[in-house]
């Protein structure tokens, strides 16, 4: 795999996405970043264990992280950094082969191809759950943290 | 809960509304209209409101003995800058940097304007991300005009399609069928390799991922009836799409 080409694909897709969503202009290139770690994390988990879903999973908790981490610097909804990174992730390429093999009476195969589908936009759902969740306690323990710093300071 | 008189109230009940329909209309989390109106509330001293927020309306009730008020939303575009300015005026007014007033001409202005891209930007924008998804399914170098044009047509064609009928999953449903026909053609005139990722790639701009994270992070947060109903128009937009591609491959 040519990984600065991909990482440059998958920067310029996430990108074009942004655009397309009207994200604001400032926060185009993180938005592109956001969308590179995710295709990249997810690339080389498959390449390393070949289970699509499980690298899904992956590719969706990486995004959701890392737009959590800039929602938190920019000041602005989590949505705006993780709709695009998670368009790659898709699985655009099995739900068109299970309509094909649909089409061409193929159902056993089209169901296979279906299932696999449907498998990865859950793993796509899970992956952003995880990622809300960890975040959510981590914030929760940071505020926890500065309160009682507060509290010491002002003794 | 102190006190505030009624012209006041009233104020700043029409600009609750009126953020929350912005950020509905524009495409934010439901659970996040919510949380940033009622965020608003309590910073205007209104400490029992209540607020409940579908993708077709949104009821406020600024507390018990009080009126409710009703807004409905009619059209949803996507459009983010405008959910990300709602916030930040929200945040000043939370922070009392605004006052009321000057909070809600704020909103009054980023209601009245679009900061869309221009359109020929966006299929620029589809065209391209048509491109890049081509090599990254795997697609072969051989193919990327193709993609490039196909996607951006593609894209173009849903746009115009649904300015004139209003009707999401038709306008999805044409471009798909334009998309797959003009793959199909390509590679039977000899010109295009693979028609498969050809397709795959052009495809690509329509597909919902808004929709997707936003019903997923509604359904997290317990907003099951939007969750619910975001999930089946992406459910539904996915089928469109896969519809309109199969009629043109079984010919």
């Amino acid at each position: 795999m040519n990984w600065p080409l991909e990482a440059f694909l998958s920067f310029l897709a996430a990108g074009a996405f942004g655009i397309i969503f009207n994200i604001p202009r400032k926060t185009l290139v993180s938005c592109g970043l956001v969308g590179m770690s995710g295709w990249l994390f997810y690339r080389s988990y498959y390449l390393m264990f070949d289970d699509p879903i499980q690298a899904t999973f992956i590719g969706a908790f990486i995004v959701a992280i890392v737009a959590h981490i800039l929602a938190k610097i920019f000041k602005m909804p989590m949505i705006i950094f993780s709709v695009a990174g998670i368009i790659p992730l898709v699985p655009g390429s099995r739900a068109y082969n299970a309509m094909r093999n649909i089409v061409e009476n193929d159902y056993a195969e089209a169901v296979d191809f279906a299932v696999q589908a449907l498998m990865i936009s859950g793993a796509i759902a899970m992956g952003l759950v995880f990622a809300e969740v960890l975040m959510q306690l981590y914030f929760k323990y940071q505020a926890r943290r500065t309160q009682k710093k507060m509290g010491f300071t002002q003794e | 809960m102190a006190e505030i008189s009624e012209v006041r109230r009233e104020l700043a009940l029409d600009c609750f509304l009126l953020a929350g329909k912005v950020m509905m209309e524009s495409g934010a989390e439901t659970y996040r209209v919510e949380d940033t109106m009622i965020r608003m509330a309590v910073s205007q001293n209104m400490m029992d409101s209540h607020c409940f927020v579908t993708p077709a309306g949104i009821m406020f009730s600024p507390s018990n003995d009080l009126p409710t008020r009703f807004v409905r939303i009619h059209g949803r575009r996507t459009d983010l800058e405008r959910v990300a300015r709602v916030n930040a005026v929200s945040r000043r007014l939370v922070a009392g940097q605004l006052t009321l007033q000057q909070a809600y001409d704020e909103m009054t202005e980023i209601e009245k304007n679009h900061y869309l891209f221009p359109l020929w930007l966006q299929v620029l924008a589809a065209a391209v991300a048509s491109a890049c998804f081509l090599i990254l399914m795997g697609g072969g170098w051989a193919d990327i005009p193709f993609a490039f044009l196909i996607g951006g047509i593609g894209f173009y064609i849903v746009e115009m399609v649904l300015v004139k009928t209003r009707v999401k999953f038709f306008a999805e449903f044409i471009g798909a069928v334009a998309i797959g026909t003009l793959a199909v053609l390509v590679v039977y005139s000899g010109f295009g390799n693979d028609p498969d990722t050809i397709i795959i790639g052009s495809v690509m701009p329509l597909v919902p991922g808004l929709l997707i994270t936003n019903a997923v992070r509604d359904m997290m947060a317990g907003h099951f009836v939007s969750g619910l109903s975001m999930g089946a128009e992406a459910f539904l937009t996915a089928f469109a799409i896969g519809a309109g591609i199969a009629i043109v491959l079984s010919f």
